[in-house]
């Protein structure tokens, strides 16, 4: 099944939805889905780079290039590739005003 | 049921290396504490998907299913029988002076430890290639952690680049799933492939299932290949631009490209705890060097692809091994290892033949172009490396301050061979000439409040 997003549902699509705010919008996603898959599945990417101008959407996936760290509208950043998406989650591709 | 049993060990990582670990100091009847990153024991490629999936472990794990389910079995009901301590999503982020600093849900703990057996495993041996810092780009290990654990391709049109087992397999299980694999790009020529099969004949079936899969992928794959670049437009990657074997530029369409030559072992810990280094030609990295069971001293133990990249079956075997080293290392009886050091013996040989048939891509990396990002983390490109090269000579750690190539936030794991190469490319000598980039506390990065106690 293919998304509005980078990625391509294969497998396991027979799950109870969730839904997720990014960027103050409502999305959907499946419960048992990665914050990086959940973002992915309606979006090209997870967040911009602060280097350079391209955006990123990951890069190892298994926590060890912190490529894909996300905000929160409140509480602390999220490594998205291991950080299960839940009901009510609001995500931030960019840093709150709050932040340092 | 029992309690972490004193002397205290302490097993970082719960994959294959791990688990036996674990459950061979089980049977000595001790109770070790595992510390794991995952949300469940299997590692990286035992790996589970979450809760309510339902892939069978023959679609997950394919010729591998019996050994995964074995070893989730065992994990489990040794953990639920209270026989050790498994602490889940938790990092180990430094350790000093026989303490470990643990970075978990609830901010970091101190853990100490009598003896300490690390099973951080492997990840992607990455070579940079021009465009790769553009969102769709990931490592082949991503692409299969995405299918294994979420049912996901990373894209709809998918081309592989690298070269080592995990192209071969990925491409293959991807095009099992029903994803759109357009091209699987080797940069080893059949020639050099050739170089492996000595080595490889140590494990016929193995060798064999390899080229099944490579079969499976037909027309797809190309060896031999140039990459030049990845193509992308604002919103990520566009096309793989590339040559064949014969020199003729191809330009394939595509948005999402997985990127991998084999593996580097992950040896953070294993550095801060003070092991002996030395370059490995075999291998072509920096390796922390043991005694055949294992044993790195001062009372640690090395086990798995952190160690020597010996892949999974190798990993259980050197999981028991440093198991029982540290059982000898205590006093205790322990069972005879002769049949294991055997076979871990065939297995290194065929490790040996699979690096020499898909070796890491020294030319490419050393003839990059100067515009190229090397550092993905902080976007440092190949001219700033040569540049710190001129500058400060050919030393690893001097490059690292002069250009913070290796100190971005992956600390160096997807940079740190190419910056190397690159090094030694300018300063020309060889990259074991450079040294290797000292590692750093906190191998990963952790909040400061994650610190900070309401006491």
């Amino acid at each position: 099944m293919i998304t509005a997003g980078r990625i391509v549902r294969l497998a396991e699509r027979d799950r109870a939805e969730v839904q997720f705010f990014l960027d103050g919008e409502k999305r959907s996603a499946l419960a048992g889905d990665t914050v990086l898959t959940a973002m992915l599945a309606s979006g090209h990417a997870l967040r911009s780079s602060e280097f350079g101008p391209e955006l990123r959407a990951g890069f190892c996936l298994m926590g060890a290039c912190q490529d894909c760290w996300v905000w929160q509208e409140e509480g602390p950043r999220l490594r998205a590739c291991s950080t299960p998406v839940t009901e009510g989650m609001w995500l931030r591709t960019t840093p709150p005003e709050s932040w340092p | 049921m029992s309690r972490p049993s004193s002397p205290k060990i302490v097993i970082v990582g719960a994959g294959p290396a791990g688990i036996r670990a674990a459950a061979t100091l089980v049977a000595a009847g001790l109770h070790p504490v595992v510390i794991d990153e995952g949300h469940r024991a299997g590692g990286q490629i035992y790996r589970r998907p979450p809760d309510g999936f339902v892939r069978t472990p023959e679609q997950l794990y394919g010729s591998e299913a019996v050994k995964a389910q074995e070893l989730h079995a065992l994990f489990d009901r040794l953990t639920e029988e209270r026989q050790l301590t498994y602490q889940a999503h938790s990092s180990v982020i430094a350790v000093h002076q026989g303490r470990l600093h643990v970075l978990g849900e609830g901010g970091v703990q101190v853990i100490s430890y009598d003896r300490l057996v690390l099973a951080t495993g492997a990840s992607d041996r990455i070579a940079p290639v021009p465009g790769w810092q553009n969102a769709g780009v990931y490592s082949l290990g991503a692409a299969q952690i995405a299918l294994k654990a979420q049912g996901v391709a990373l894209g709809r049109r998918v081309v592989l680049i690298g070269s080592g087992p995990l192209l071969t397999l990925v491409g293959a299980q991807l095009l099992k799933a029903g994803a759109d694999v357009a091209a699987v790009l080797d940069t080893s020529s059949w020639r050099r492939q050739m170089r492996g099969f000595p080595g490889l004949a140590a494990r016929p079936i193995v060798a064999l299932r390899g080229l099944a899969l490579r079969a499976r992928l037909g027309g797809r794959y190309h060896a031999g290949v140039t990459l030049e670049r990845i193509e992308a437009n604002a919103s990520g990657v566009i096309a793989m631009r590339w040559r064949d074997a014969g020199g003729w530029q191809r330009i394939t369409p595509c948005d999402m490209v997985g990127m991998g030559w084999h593996l580097r072992a992950e040896t953070h810990l294993a550095d801060l705890v003070g092991c002996v280094f030395a370059y490995d030609e075999q291998w072509q990295q920096w390796l922390p060097q043991t005694d055949a069971m294992g044993r790195a001293g001062n009372g640690v133990y090395l086990a798995g692809d952190g160690a020597r990249l010996i892949g999974a079956d190798g990993a259980e075997i050197a999981g028991r091994l440093a198991a029982v080293a540290c059982l000898k290392d205590l006093g205790h009886a322990a069972s005879p290892v002769q049949a294991d050091l055997r076979k871990l013996t065939r297995l290194k040989r065929f490790a040996y033949g699979l690096a020499r048939a898909f070796p890491w891509p020294a030319e490419m990396v050393r003839t990059m172009p100067d515009d190229a990002i090397v550092c993905r983390c902080e976007n440092i490109t190949a001219a700033a490396v040569r540049e710190g090269a001129d500058f400060g000579g050919g030393e690893a750690n001097r490059l690292k301050s002069l250009s913070r190539v290796g100190m971005g936030r992956c600390q160096g794991r997807y940079c740190h061979l190419a910056a190397v190469e690159l090094v030694a490319a300018q300063s020309g000598c060889a990259s074991r000439d450079v040294g290797r980039f000292r590692g750093q506390a906190p191998v990963r990065p952790a909040p400061v409040g994650a610190f900070l106690r309401e006491d």
